[in-house]
């Protein structure tokens, strides 16, 4: 007799956990099942190759690059630089073990069975499990996949993991090659080059679109174009990778120029980030009626596939594949099941973050999306070149911009590039998800001096009066 | 097809009603516009009619027990047909009541549900007062000319969201709702600003009464922006309406000979002081037509017609029939239709359009021998009068001492809309016609 679940996950990333905890939160019996795979385990991509480790990549290059370039002005000395990446990769790693350890230890305390092995569908409320001592199967009420994305590439370009790497493998590279090509200029891409660059490799950034970070407003593309430009990344927009000729060394890469000549760039390694696919294959879902589009798994608001009782939640779930997005989907999907749902999902209030420096952050619609949607707009930009806070980081370069409803003030969107945007992004999105209009957000006395005041100059200068510009 | 019977909401400021009667019992055949039950509001006892033909299928509330607006209370179907999915989606009513559905219907809901319960966060009006909304949704309320109290919220714990009001408008309003989609809005006009809703859009009405005739708008005015802060401020000061008072008292002597002239001429009826004071009002307000306006959130209202509310005490509570377009008839006219709307106020027979709509308020406590008291606006009215008694008191008339019959008024004003200056004006032109009633009845 097979063991009986109310809710059984596939994947323990940041969907399947939170999943998994909140389900068994509200009293359901619950399994979660986990594959050490390449580029998960415990945590998923986001906990152990991904958002963490990378987060704290961004750090060591974000001290070797103040130290860098303020450690004088600053009156910070010696400022000779020497860099470490292993002891940096060391350090990263150790981070991501404690957090994949943490969300065990969670799983544990909230008394979800935990299962090692490949899990899929076998019928209608059953999974199998293939592990290392053999085969199981568990009675499931309801399955929830979450089995996450991995990275992609282009034909020609295949991962070797040693000449053509992907994010897997630049999160544990301890050895610096002189010259470093990455294609797509991304978060992903850009964070990458922020790392390299501020390690000492020569970085060239490679992007096939109009402009870097292209799924951002374009002013901010243009912002970071700038300031990466300062610190000697090379940029090359709307250029297409050819071929790559990996039989030499430096190795030759092919690129297909704006005017449609080809050049050449040499490299001693290629870091493809152009995307992650969603994993779907070997888990029973065609032959137990999940229906895929787009190669994702179709969900509705409440996270359910085409098949009864079987949910879907995180990158396997479709596009935006952001950790936050999946956790969210985790709670929306147990509550349903729990048939304690409290609202469906909604994806217009997503919160985007790029950790590069300077940092960037965006909501809501741009300043065109909201022209698009049918609504008269009123924007207010506050450069964040003598903003007191950015000048005493040493971090002076980008902007604030607000898209607010120019009748009713409703705030529709903010686009941030600079210092620790990444923590202002919350306001944003409180107060969007709040309604909130540009009148309260300039009538809340921000502490001084903070970044956060960044938000309130730009409300300002959208109603018109702003201070200090 | 089965037809719900459900508590309507039958006046603004009706939140539950109880069912007094049930008109036809279970298994009786009904017709659609017949009369199935009889339910007492805050203001009235009103008749539910039959939006539909079949039987009365079933009871679900029983003579006597109260139930919010919106509640099922009762199913006609046709005699054959399952109701079963009505039963199951009624809201269960107050204690005593049958319950809402059998057990067996409430399982199998969409959601599978092996922890059971689905949770529900039932949206309840504030019992504070204080309204739930978002910044958005104000705004847009506000700029509408929308009681955002009257919305059903459907954000977290009843908040009122954007959604909410920009679906009250879509529903109650012909302004377009400003969806983004429908390009940029023209900015919505208030259909009828003075006129409470009659039944917001999200509740569901089995019967809904007529509107209500709004007093006619003669024009709305942008308020200026001073004019938008003096509202403001004095709001916040004293709550939603801000008053202030004026007293004066006035000579009845030859009010009341008069009076007695008339009713000497008119055998067959009889002008009371209180008919006086109505026409004394009501020539006032045509000669004030500042006064004969309403706050409208962001401008002024200017009645076409002045509407006159008399307040009437009845068992339990107060109401205020309207003397319609009172500035264009005589004093007879006026006095036979007061008495009419005061008896039938008194009755509770009065239908809701006539006692909504009014313009201006009277209240006369003189019968009760209170020489002077402060009355408090009726929303969305301007001003009331407070009548007291007439009483002979000594006074100086030309450096000699004389006994007078001598009445005090005191009037509340919306400072939102009435100055002090204009506030004194209007009532000075009150006390002359009734000093020289034949100004009145010129």
């Amino acid at each position: 007799m097979a063991e009986r679940y109310d809710v059984v996950v596939i994947g323990a990333g940041p969907a399947g956990y939170v999943c998994a905890i909140r389900a068994a939160q509200l009293g359901l019996r619950v399994a979660c099942i986990e594959s050490d795979s390449y580029e998960g385990g415990f945590g998923g991509t986001c906990l152990n190759w991904g958002c963490i480790p990378a987060k704290a990549l961004l750090e060591s290059a974000a001290l070797a690059h103040q130290v860098k370039s303020h450690g004088a002005d600053m009156g910070v000395r010696p400022v000779e630089v020497e860099y470490d990446m292993a002891a940096a990769v060391e350090r990263s790693r150790g981070i991501a073990d404690r957090l994949t350890g943490g969300v065990q230890y969670l799983l544990k305390k909230n008394e979800v069975e935990i299962v090692q092995g490949r899990g899929r569908l076998a019928g209608k409320g059953r999974v199998a499990i293939q592990t290392e001592e053999g085969s199981q199967e568990l009675d499931a009420s309801h399955v929830v996949i979450a089995t996450g994305s991995v990275m992609k590439t282009f034909p020609g370009l295949e991962f070797d993991r040693e000449k053509v790497i992907g994010s897997r493998e630049a999160l544990a590279l301890t050895e610096l090659p002189e010259r470093l090509v990455i294609v797509g200029a991304g978060f992903v891409g850009v964070e990458f080059a922020d790392v390299f660059n501020a390690f000492g490799v020569e970085v060239t950034l490679i992007e096939a679109l109009d402009t870097l970070v292209p799924l951002e407003d374009p002013e901010i593309g243009k912002a970071l174009a700038r300031a990466f430009k300062k610190r000697h990344i090379r940029t090359r927009i709307r250029c297409k990778v050819k071929e790559l000729d990996r039989s030499v060394s430096p190795m030759i890469l092919t690129v297909e120029n704006p005017d449609g000549t080809e050049g050449i760039e040499k490299t001693d390694l290629v870091l493809m980030a152009v995307g992650r696919r969603p994993v779907t294959e070997d888990l029973g879902l065609e032959e137990n009626g999940v229906e895929l589009e787009n190669g994702f798994v179709r969900i509705d608001e409440w996270c359910q596939t085409t098949a009864e009782g079987v949910y879907a939640i995180g990158d396997v779930a479709g596009e935006p594949m952001l950790a936050h997005v999946g956790s969210h989907e985790g709670i929306v999907a147990a509550e349903h099941i729990a048939g304690q749902a409290r609202h469906p999902m909604r994806y217009d209030n997503i919160p985007s973050v790029g950790y590069c420096h300077p940092e960037i952050a965006s909501i809501g619609l741009t300043e065109a999306k909201a022209v698009e949607a049918g609504y008269e707009v009123k924007t207010g930009k506050y450069p964040l070149t003598s903003h007191g806070r950015a000048l005493t980081a040493g971090a002076n370069e980008g902007f604030v911009k607000v898209v607010a409803d120019a009748e009713y003030g409703e705030l529709l969107g903010v686009q941030m590039i600079g210092h620790n945007v990444s923590e202002l992004i919350a306001e944003a999105g409180l107060g969007r998800e709040l309604e909130t209009t540009l009148d309260e957000i300039a009538a809340h006395p921000h502490a001084h001096p903070s970044m956060a005041e960044a938000l309130m100059q730009a409300a300002l200068v959208a109603l018109g009066r702003p201070i200090d510009i | 097809m089965a037809t719900k019977v459900v508590m309507a909401q039958l006046s603004p400021t009706m939140e539950e009603g109880k069912l007094l009667e049930w008109k036809v019992q279970e298994g009786d055949s009904v017709s659609q516009g017949d009369v199935v039950a009889e339910i007492e509001t805050d203001k009235a006892n009103m008749d539910v009619e039959a939006m539909g033909e079949g039987v009365l299928r079933k009871i679900l509330v029983q003579a006597g027990e109260t139930v919010p607006v919106g509640a099922l209370i009762g199913i006609i179907a046709a005699p054959d047909e399952s109701i079963d999915d009505l039963l199951a989606s009624a809201t269960p009513a107050t204690d005593g009541a049958p319950p809402a559905a059998p057990a067996e219907v409430a399982v199998g809901t969409e959601t599978p549900s092996p922890a059971g319960g689905a949770a529900t966060e039932v949206a309840q009006p504030p019992a504070d007062g204080r309204v739930k909304a978002s910044p958005v949704a104000r705004r847009i309320a506000a700029e509408s000319g929308i009681d955002l109290g009257a919305i059903t919220g459907s954000g977290p714990g009843g908040r009122v969201v954007k959604a909410d009001v920009e679906a009250a408008l879509a529903g109650s309003a012909p302004a377009p709702a400003p969806t983004p989609a429908a390009g940029a809005p023209a900015t919505p006009e208030p259909a009828t600003p003075i006129a409470p809703a009659a039944a917001p859009a999200t509740i569901p009405s089995a019967a809904p009464p007529p509107a209500p005739p709004a007093a006619l708008t003669a024009r709305v005015e942008e308020a200026s922006q001073m004019r938008k802060a003096i509202a403001r401020r004095l709001a916040e000061s004293i709550g939603p309406v801000p008053h202030f008072f004026l007293t004066t008292e006035i000579d009845m002597g030859r009010a009341l000979a008069l009076r007695g002239e008339l009713n000497q001429r008119w055998p067959d009826g009889k002008i009371g002081v209180n008919d006086l004071l109505l026409k004394a009002t009501a020539e006032a307000l045509s000669r004030h037509p500042e006064v004969n306006a309403s706050w409208g959130g962001d401008s002024i209202v200017y009645h076409g017609s002045v509407d006159l509310g008399i307040a009437v005490a009845i068992d339990g509570g107060l109401i205020t029939p309207v003397l319609r377009d009172a500035s264009r008839k005589g004093l007879r006219q006026i006095s036979l239709e007061a008495r009419a709307l005061i008896e039938r106020a008194r009755a509770r027979d009065l239908a809701p359009e006539e006692y909504q709509g009014s313009t201006f308020s009277v209240s006369n406590l003189g019968m009760y021998e209170i020489d002077q008291f402060t009355a408090i606006i009726n929303p969305p009215e301007s001003g009331i009068l407070a009548v007291g008694a007439t009483i002979e008191k000594p006074v100086v008339v030309d450096g000699e001492v004389v006994v007078r019959k001598r009445m005090r008024v005191t009037m509340s004003c919306d400072h939102r809309v009435v100055d002090g200056a204009t506030g004194a004006s209007f009532l000075g032109t009150f006390k002359a016609m009734l000093e020289n009633p034949l100004e009145m009845i010129l």
